[in-house]
């Protein structure tokens, strides 16, 4: 397994506090990606209503425009791109809004964030437990 | 007076809701969860709470970026579900109490807490899904509910710390209250996990059981965390240890672990229950 994956013993932790600090692989939603987000995200909050998810569904980058996506941001959503819909800003729960319209569960996430297949992702989590 | 009775530490991931929907609760796959829950519902019945105070943070469903409290008190004398967005049923309202939530508030505020009060508010998935875990069958919700949403959704989040001493500021308003209620407080979400990001999937099993541990005598040594050591110990999701906090400061230092299980993988979490009952 690879370092960073590898579990951290709680006692560590101690040595390196502070909040500011980078963790590989790990977005932390702050004001600056609240703010890089808020369209994007504002958007996937209107999933909430199975009407707008429909009105997604007839025309994906009209419904797009309309929130004000930038070009980064809708090509995200168009190539179904986790990893760049979070770049991008977006919110780790109102993407699941999005995911769930494409029939994404959070295992189909991980798996393509991680570079795995379904299968290999739901072996890591289970590896976990061991 | 008011008394609590005891706290609960659970997830409140939706795919339990989602498996409770569809009847898979006998799979292999879920067996060994809901199984935990069976003495936990068993001590519920015989100590006859006739409130729960749910601590849970929300996902997008009542609050959205535009406006994110740190803590949200609900005031209301009824809270309803709704449509989260991907499949998850809505269940019927949860009744609550008002009287009850302006005195914690009262209280909360008059021990520095500011707080955002709701007089409506939608409970999503953090607050529905340990509700159905409690009462999986029940035909009408059998306790009073006070929902309590902290934000663990937009940086920076409530510390470690304050959310421990809020916890103690709410055990205290709560039985500061002159009425014969019998209070459960429901600290859910937890333990690792993490959703986002290429790291996703990160879930950290000793550092679970750590908690685990040390929150039952010693919830100060995970007070000491900072939401930045959680994030990089237990996943992006993992601050909602939080919640926890919240739950264990209220019940004051007398506590006695009544159940208490872990198991991976729910979902994509390590998923934790612990009962702490007071001591009488």
């Amino acid at each position: 397994m690879l370092a960073h994956m590898t579990q951290i013993q709680p006692e560590l932790a101690f040595a390196t506090r502070g909040n500011t600090r980078e963790i590989w692989g790990t977005p932390i939603f702050d004001g600056a990606a609240a703010r890089r987000g808020y369209p994007l995200n504002k958007m996937c909050y209107s999933f909430n209503d199975a009407a707008n998810r429909e009105a997604f569904r007839r025309d994906e980058d009209a419904y797009c425009r309309k929130f004000g996506l930038d070009d980064a941001q809708r090509a995200a959503v168009r190539q179904r791109d986790v990893l760049a819909l979070i770049d991008a800003g977006g919110n780790i729960y109102y993407l699941a809004k999005l995911a769930g319209i494409f029939g994404f569960n959070v295992q189909d996430i991980g798996a393509q964030q991680t570079g795995r297949s379904v299968e290999e992702f739901r072996a890591m989590l289970r590896a976990a437990g061991d | 007076m008011a008394r609590i009775v005891g706290g609960i530490g659970t997830s409140h991931i939706p795919a339990i809701g989602l498996a409770m929907a569809r009847n898979q609760c006998d799979d292999p796959y879920w067996r060994p969860f809901f199984e935990a829950y069976k003495p936990v519902r068993a001590w519920v019945e015989s100590v006859r709470p006739t409130v729960a105070v749910v601590i849970y943070n929300d996902h997008g469903l009542n609050f959205f970026l535009d406006k994110m409290p740190a803590f949200a008190v609900g005031a209301a004398s009824e809270y309803r579900n709704a449509d989260e967005g991907w499949g998850l049923p809505t269940l019927r309202p949860f009744p609550g109490d008002a009287a009850l939530s302006w005195h914690l508030i009262e209280s909360l505020s008059a021990a520095d807490f500011d707080l955002t009060t709701c007089q409506e508010m939608l409970v999503d998935h953090g607050f529905v899904v340990p509700m159905q875990l409690l009462w999986p069958n029940a035909p009408a919700w059998p306790v009073r509910t006070i929902p309590i949403c902290v934000n663990t959704v937009q940086h920076p989040l409530p510390t470690p710390r304050r959310c421990l001493k809020f916890g103690e500021a709410l055990g205290r308003a709560i039985e500061a209250w002159p009425g014969d209620e019998r209070v459960i407080v429901l600290g859910t979400g937890g333990l690792s996990h993490q959703l986002d990001g290429r790291r996703a999937g990160f879930i950290n099993k000793p550092f679970d059981l750590y908690c685990m541990e040390k929150i039952e005598h010693e919830p100060e040594m995970l007070a000491r965390y900072s939401i930045r050591d959680l994030v990089e110990l237990a996943g992006t999701q993992g601050p909602e240890l939080i919640q926890w906090l919240i739950m264990r400061g209220a019940l004051g230092t007398a506590v006695r672990r009544v159940e208490s299980n872990y198991h991976v993988p729910i979902s994509n979490t390590g998923s934790g229950l612990l009962l702490l009952e007071t001591a009488a």
